[in-house]
């Protein structure tokens, strides 16, 4: 299928991973795309290591399977790498995108497998306590991944993003604009090796 | 006329609330703790921010719930509840007695696994068990079909020539907790779909008083059930109705089944639900190397609709039809079962076998259809079946 983007979240329960995929495939969609937007449940504790996967498309999607071979791998929790191979069934050409303050090529070479993909990093989690308040670091990573893959145009994206907000947290203005601030600025800040 | 065309993003779950919403029943029932599904707790907002005038009752079981919808579609009103897992094995003995009543409940049934082990996710265990409980069974591959079949469900149930009650299922967590793109028909187009109720028979109607549910004797008990059968075949014609009159308020087709590039098919595989879809994927790509395979995707499982399976399938040499629940009678799954017997008259049989999958929610990947096709290309060359029934996936 053409233009299919397929992600996949690797988060500890309490981050937001299942909310920033289902921001991420509403946004998508008032854009005029297909998409999905899901977790694997498991035992649902706080802190356990847990999946969530996007797939975002000009086609409808019909596949309904997790997402084994993704094209980018999100990591909300940089302490998920060496406990879970995170750079399983990445796609050639792939990237990871890593929530940590330490830079690309460092993280690279803690990941420690060959291959040929991208590694990014955002302070994902210090953008969330400097703008939202919280370490609550899944919509800034939202804003990075729109920088390394250009599915949807960042500014258009982001109107989509206010409105979706709006809706989730109505009335609640500074969240709204922390999350949008915490958007644009690791949109900014993503760094790639 | 102009059709609604505009994507939301929707949980399954979310998008059968809204056909609930759009019908706007007198009462639902539920029990609010798991297994219940979010559909109630998304339904309860509903009823809290005044959007719909149903009057929701929260009860102390799945048994209860079942009950109380009883009692409340008996007394002439609208009434629903939705389960799944070990709600609907809990409320088991009140689905023969909605039905046994003839009242036209119709259900969304979230199908997970039943315990033990204890797991939460997908598979069919759930409704297969309630096969013989004289309810209509549809089924839906996304969250789009699973709104557009809630939807019909009610037309279904509440026909004067069925009156039975109505599961609407769709897979549990891979539909009902994902978010996809789907299209919903406008309030009131659904509202003037499925009409205003009009119960033939109520307890609330005191100028003709009326019994539901009494004693009836091994003098008239058959009569009662073969009346019960009578409806069932019915829907067979009330089924295919409403789907053309839906049709005309939303656009989208539905039959007893999808085929999916099955015309001139030689290998074709059957199965349920979400992963169908998944299925879709590996007939195209196994099309674009010029392999002859196709989908049936059925949609209806009660009433089973024998002669229009078999005649899809007539032209197709191996058939694989993958059951995703264990009947434990180590001769295959219930659609395995009933499909196979359905070809007993046939002229021409295609080779068939079995495959019990997806057990648990195991992930069922383009990977493991794109197994079975295989063996079903070497079942054809040696055009027999080596093996009736395997379990797909699964460590030895």
């Amino acid at each position: 299928m053409s233009n299919l983007v397929e992600i996949r979240w690797h988060a500890r329960g309490g981050q937001g991973a299942k909310t920033a995929s289902t921001l991420l495939a509403e946004a998508a969609l008032s854009a005029g795309k297909y998409v999905q937007g899901f977790p694997e449940y498991g035992p649902e504790r706080m802190g356990a290591p847990i999946l969530a996967f996007n797939r975002i498309g000009d086609e409808p999607i019909t596949i309904h399977s997790n997402v084994d071979n993704p094209d980018v791998v999100m990591v909300l929790d940089p302490s998920l790498i060496g406990p879970v191979n995170v750079a399983e069934g990445l796609k050639d050409g792939g990237v990871i995108i890593v929530n940590t303050d330490l830079d690309p090529v460092t993280v690279k070479q803690k990941l420690g497998v060959p291959g040929n993909f991208t590694v990014a990093t955002v302070d994902a989690s210090g953008i969330a306590v400097a703008t939202i308040g919280r370490d609550i670091p899944n919509t800034p990573m939202i804003g990075a991944l729109l920088k390394l893959r250009e599915f949807l145009p960042f500014e258009s994206f982001m109107e989509r993003m206010r409105h979706d907000l709006e809706r989730k947290f109505q009335g609640r203005q500074a969240i709204i604009e922390g999350n949008l601030s915490a958007m644009r600025r690791a949109y900014q800040e993503v760094k790639q090796a | 006329m102009a059709l609604e065309t505009k994507q939301v993003a929707m949980t399954g779950n979310e998008a059968v609330a809204n056909a609930i919403k759009q019908i706007n029943p007198d009462v639902i029932a539920a029990y609010p703790i798991t297994p219940q599904t979010d559909i109630v707790q998304f339904y309860s907002t509903f009823v809290a921010n005044g959007l719909v005038d149903t009057q929701m009752v929260t009860v102390e079981s799945e048994h209860s719930a079942m009950s109380a919808t009883i009692g409340a579609s008996a007394a002439g009103a609208r009434a629903m509840t939705a389960t799944s897992s070990q709600g609907l094995a809990l409320m088991h003995e009140l689905l023969h007695i909605a039905s046994g009543f003839r009242l036209p409940i119709a259900m969304p049934v979230v199908n997970r696994a039943v315990s033990a082990p204890i797991n939460i996710h997908c598979d069919h265990s759930d409704t297969m068990a309630a096969l013989t409980t004289g309810w209509i069974q549809i089924y839906g591959e996304n969250a789009q079909e699973a709104y557009d079949n809630m939807i019909q469900a009610v037309k279904i149930a509440e026909d004067p020539r069925v009156k039975l009650p109505v599961m609407v299922c769709y897979d549990g967590f891979i539909t009902s907790h994902a978010v996809e793109n789907l299209v919903l028909v406008p309030d009131e187009k659904v509202k003037e779909f499925v009409g205003e109720y009009k119960p033939q028979h109520r307890l609330f109607d005191f100028d003709n008083p009326i019994t539901f549910g009494p004693l009836v004797l091994p003098d008239y008990f058959s009569e009662i059930k073969a009346q019960e059968a009578e409806g069932m075949l019915a829907a067979r014609e009330v089924i295919l109705e409403v789907a053309k009159e839906y049709e005309k308020i939303s656009g989208r087709k539905y039959g007893w089944f999808e085929g999916y590039k099955l015309d001139d098919a030689e290998r074709v595989i059957v199965v349920l639900s979400s992963a169908a879809g998944t299925a879709k994927v590996v007939v195209d790509e196994l099309r674009a190397q010029g392999e002859k395979v196709g989908l049936l995707k059925p949609r209806v499982l009660r009433p089973f609709p024998a002669e229009e399976l078999v005649k899809a399938l007539s032209g197709a040499k191996v058939v694989a039809v993958m059951d995703r629940a264990e009947t434990f009678s180590t001769q295959g799954g219930q659609i395995f079962t009933e499909l196979r017997a359905a070809f007993y008259e046939a002229p021409k049989k295609p080779l068939m076998r079995n495959y019990i999958f997806g057990l648990g929610g195991r992930d069922t990947t383009t990977a493991h259809i794109r197994t079975v096709f295989e063996q079903l290309k070497q079942d054809q060359e040696r055009g027999s079946v080596d093996r009736k029934v395997t379990h797909l996936d699964v460590r030895v």
